[in-house]
C-alpha cells in the first residue's frame, strides 16, 4: 500500500537536501507524504506511533510554517500529551477511535474548550469557548490529535485569507500567491505537508476554492450533513463544515467521522451517514456527467478550461457519458449570494456587543471623547447634533465593533444591514430568496439527467497576494463556480486536475444532488485513480 | 436604487458600527458598486416563486422538554470584558 513514488523522493531531497538512505530522517519525512489512510495502517501495524507522527508534523510546522503561515496557534505539548495517551491505550489493546493518533488541523472558527477560538478576528482574540463544537467533540471522540488552529479570513469572509486580522497565509506552490480562502490555512497546511487532515468551513466556496488553489482535496457536504453546533456563525443557511485532505479516501474518512445528526443543531439532517470509506473504491457504472453550458464562458482562463475539459475526457475514457446541460439562473448566483450571506452575517454578528464576550474599547477614552463631542455641540448650539449623539452604551457598542472588526467584515455587515433595512427588504433580501429557489430548481432539473456536474472551481489559478485588495466586487466574483452549491445546499468536492504553465494547481469541481456524498466521493476517486494530480507536492525549501 | 452617503451613515448606526469619515467615504462608493451589481436580480421574473430561506427545508423540529444543565455563572462570565463576578458591567444607561 505504501507508495514510494519517485517524485516523493525528489521532493524530500529538494526540501531537506538529504538522501532517502539517510533512513531515520527519510522515514520521518515520508510520514509527511503518506495519506491519512496509509498512516492509520502504519499505526495499526506498529510501524510508527502517534507520538512519532505528531512529532514529525510538529517538526514540519516548525520548519515550514514560518514561510507559509497556515497556523494561528500550535500547542505542541498538548498534541504530544494527547498522542502519548493514545499510544498508551493502543499498547493496552484498547478499542480506539476512527482517527486514532492522526494529526488533524482545525480552522479557528470551531469552538474548542481547550483552546482559544478567534475567527482570525481582534473581536475574539482572547475568546475561550466554554464548550466544544460538535465537530471538535467528534474529532476528540475519534482519538484524533488536534495539532493546531488554522488561519482564515476574518469570520470566514473572503476568498484569500488576507482578511485575517493576524497574519498572511501563502500558497505552498508559490509564496507570492494566495492559498485562497476563507479556509486558506486549512488548505495550505495540507498542501505543505504540515497536516494529513484538516477541517474547514464553506459558506460560498471556502473549502473548495482554497483546496483548488492549493492542489488538495476539499469537500463541502450537503447542508445539514455536518452539525453546525459550536461553529461560529457567518451565514447560517449556507455554512457547512467539511474535510480537506490529500486524497478523496482521506476526505471520505474524515467526513464520516464528523457527519451525522445532532439534536443541538435543528438544521442538521436526521439521516443515517453511509460509510463513505467502505464504498469509495467502487467505480460508478453508467455514470452520467453534466457540463454546464454557462460555465465555459468569458473570463475562464484558457489553461483552467483545458484542464477541466481534459478531466471530463478522463471520465469518458472510464465509460462515463457526458452531457451538456444548462443552469439558466447561474449568472444570478453571485448576486443572490451577496444579498443572502451579508444579510445573515449582519444579523449573526449583532451578537458581538462587547458585553458578553469579545473585544471592548477602552472605557475611559471612549467616555472622554464622547464628552468632548457633547461640549463642542453645546458650544455650537447644535441641538440636532446633540439629539443624535450616541448614548454611552451605544457608543461603546459602535466603538468596540469599529475597533474589533476588520474592513471586510464591516463591509459585509453594512451591506447586510442595508439589504435588510426597511424599504429594501423586499427588493433585495426577499427577491434573493426567490431567485435562490430558481437556482435550486435548475439543479433539480439537471440532476434528472446527470449524476454529477463537473466544472472549474475557480476561473483562474491562485492570484497574487494583494491583487484584489482594493476591489471587493472582483473578489466576490471569484466565487462564481462555488456559491451555487451553498445556495442550493448541494455537496461539492474540489480535487486537483492539472497545473498551469506557471506551476499552479488547477481544481476540478464535482457537484451531486443533496445527500449524494457517496456518489460524489466514488466519482472523485475514479478520477484520482486514473490520474496522478493528487500525488503532486510543492517543493518547499527550508 | 442609488445609495447615498446619508444612507450609509444611517445604516452604520443600525449596525452599531462607528465609521470614520474616510470609511464612510470608501464604503459609500464600494457599497454603491456592489448594490448596482446586485440590481441584476431585478431582471429575474420571480412572479409566484416562493422564497427559499433554507437549502434543506426542514420544519417543525421538536425537542423533548427536559431540564439540562446550562453554563454556570462563572463560565458565563469568564469571557466578559467587564464583570463584577455576578453580572456584566456596561457604561451607565440612565442618566450620566
Amino acid at each position: 500500500m505504501l507508495r514510494a513514488a519517485t517524485d516523493e523522493v525528489i521532493w524530500c531531497r529538494l526540501f531537506w537536501g538529504v538522501d532517502r538512505h539517510n533512513s531515520d530522517r527519510y522515514f520521518s519525512m515520508s510520514l509527511l507524504e503518506h495519506s491519512a489512510c496509509e498512516l492509520l495502517q502504519l499505526l495499526e501495524e506498529g510501524k510508527t506511533s502517534s507520538v512519532e507522527l505528531a512529532q514529525a508534523y510538529l517538526d514540519a510546522i516548525e520548519a515550514r510554517d514560518s514561510q507559509i503561515g497556515s497556523f494561528l496557534r500550535v500547542d505542541a505539548e498538548a498534541a504530544i500529551r494527547r498522542a502519548e495517551q493514545i499510544d498508551r491505550r493502543r499498547g493496552k489493546g484498547e478499542q480506539l477511535g476512527k482517527l486514532a493518533g492522526l494529526p488533524v488541523a482545525v480552522k479557528d472558527v470551531l469552538c474548542d474548550r481547550e483552546t482559544k477560538t478567534t475567527c482570525a478576528s481582534r473581536m475574539l482574540e482572547s475568546f475561550r469557548p466554554p464548550y466544544d463544537s460538535t465537530v471538535v467533540a467528534k474529532l476528540k471522540a475519534a482519538d484524533a490529535v488536534l495539532i493546531g488552529r488554522t488561519n482564515m479570513d476574518e469570520f470566514a469572509m473572503g476568498g484569500s485569507t488576507e482578511n485575517s486580522a493576524f497574519q498572511v497565509t501563502r500558497n505552498p506552490w508559490d509564496l507570492e500567491r494566495t492559498p485562497g480562502g476563507s479556509s486558506g490555512g486549512a488548505a495550505a497546511c495540507v498542501a505543505g505537508g504540515m497536516a494529513p487532515l484538516s477541517i474547514g468551513t464553506d459558506t460560498g466556496g471556502s473549502i473548495r476554492q482554497p483546496a483548488g488553489l492549493c492542489g488538495v482535496v476539499g469537500m463541502k457536504p450537503t447542508y445539514g450533513r455536518v452539525s453546525r453546533f459550536g461553529l461560529i456563525a457567518f451565514a447560517s443557511s449556507l455554512d457547512q463544515v467539511g474535510p480537506l485532505a490529500r486524497s478523496t479516501q482521506d476526505a471520505a474518512l474524515l467526513l464520516e467521522t464528523i457527519a451525522g445528526h445532532d439534536p443541538q443543531d435543528a438544521t442538521s439532517l436526521d439521516v443515517a451517514v453511509p460509510k463513505y470509506s467502505a464504498t469509495i473504491k467502487q467505480p460508478l457504472k453508467n455514470l452520467r456527467i453534466g457540463i454546464v453550458r454557462e460555465h465555459f464562458a468569458e473570463g475562464l482562463d484558457a489553461e483552467v478550461e483545458t484542464a477541466v475539459r481534459d478531466a471530463i475526457k478522463v471520465y469518458e475514457s472510464l465509460g462515463a457519458t457526458v452531457k451538456e446541460i444548462s443552469l439558466p439562473h447561474s449568472k444570478y448566483a453571485v448576486a443572490t449570494y451577496y444579498v443572502i450571506a451579508p444579510s445573515e452575517a449582519s444579523s449573526n454578528l449583532a451578537r458581538y456587543d462587547s458585553v458578553h464576550y469579545g473585544y471592548r474599547t477602552d472605557r475611559a477614552a471612549m467616555l472622554k471623547e464622547l464628552e468632548e463631542e457633547r461640549k463642542e455641540l453645546e458650544t455650537a448650539g447644535d441641538q440636532a447634533g446633540l439629539n443624535s449623539l450616541d448614548s454611552p452604551l451605544v457608543r461603546m457598542y459602535r466603538q468596540s465593533r469599529a475597533e474589533g472588526f476588520g474592513p471586510e467584515v464591516k463591509r459585509r455587515i453594512m451591506l447586510g444591514a442595508y439589504t435588510l433595512s426597511a424599504g429594501y427588504y423586499d427588493a433585495y433580501y426577499l427577491k434573493a430568496l426567490k431567485v435562490r429557489r430558481l437556482i435550486r430548481q435548475d439543479f433539480d432539473a439537471a440532476f434528472e439527467e446527470v449524476d454529477l456536474i463537473a466544472s472549474p472551481v475557480t476561473a483562474q489559478p491562485a492570484f497574487k497576494l494583494g491583487a484584489m485588495a482594493d476591489d471587493p466586487l472582483s473578489m466576490y466574483l471569484v466565487d462564481l463556480y462555488t456559491v451555487s452549491a451553498n445556495l442550493a445546499g448541494l455537496p461539492g468536492i474540489s480535487l486537483p486536475c492539472g497545473f498551469s504553465s506557471g506551476g499552479l494547481p488547477i481544481g476540478l469541481q464535482l457537484q451531486a444532488p443533496p445527500l449524494g456524498e457517496e456518489t460524489l466521493l466514488r466519482g472523485a476517486y475514479m478520477f484520482e485513480q486514473a490520474t496522478d494530480w493528487c500525488r503532486r507536492r510543492p517543493s518547499l525549501e527550508r | 436604487m442609488a445609495l447615498t452617503r446619508k444612507d450609509v451613515e444611517k445604516v452604520s448606526l443600525l449596525a452599531r458600527l462607528r465609521l470614520s469619515e474616510a470609511e464612510l467615504e470608501t464604503l459609500s462608493s464600494e457599497l454603491a458598486q456592489i448594490i448596482s451589481y446586485i440590481d441584476l436580480l431585478g431582471e429575474v421574473d420571480t412572479e409566484g416563486v416562493e422564497p427559499m430561506a433554507h437549502a434543506v427545508e426542514v420544519s417543525n423540529v421538536f425537542a423533548t422538554d427536559e431540564v439540562k444543565p446550562s453554563l454556570d455563572r462563572e463560565q458565563a462570565l469568564a469571557n466578559a470584558p467587564s464583570s463584577n463576578g455576578r453580572g456584566y458591567l456596561v457604561p451607565p444607561v440612565l442618566g450620566s
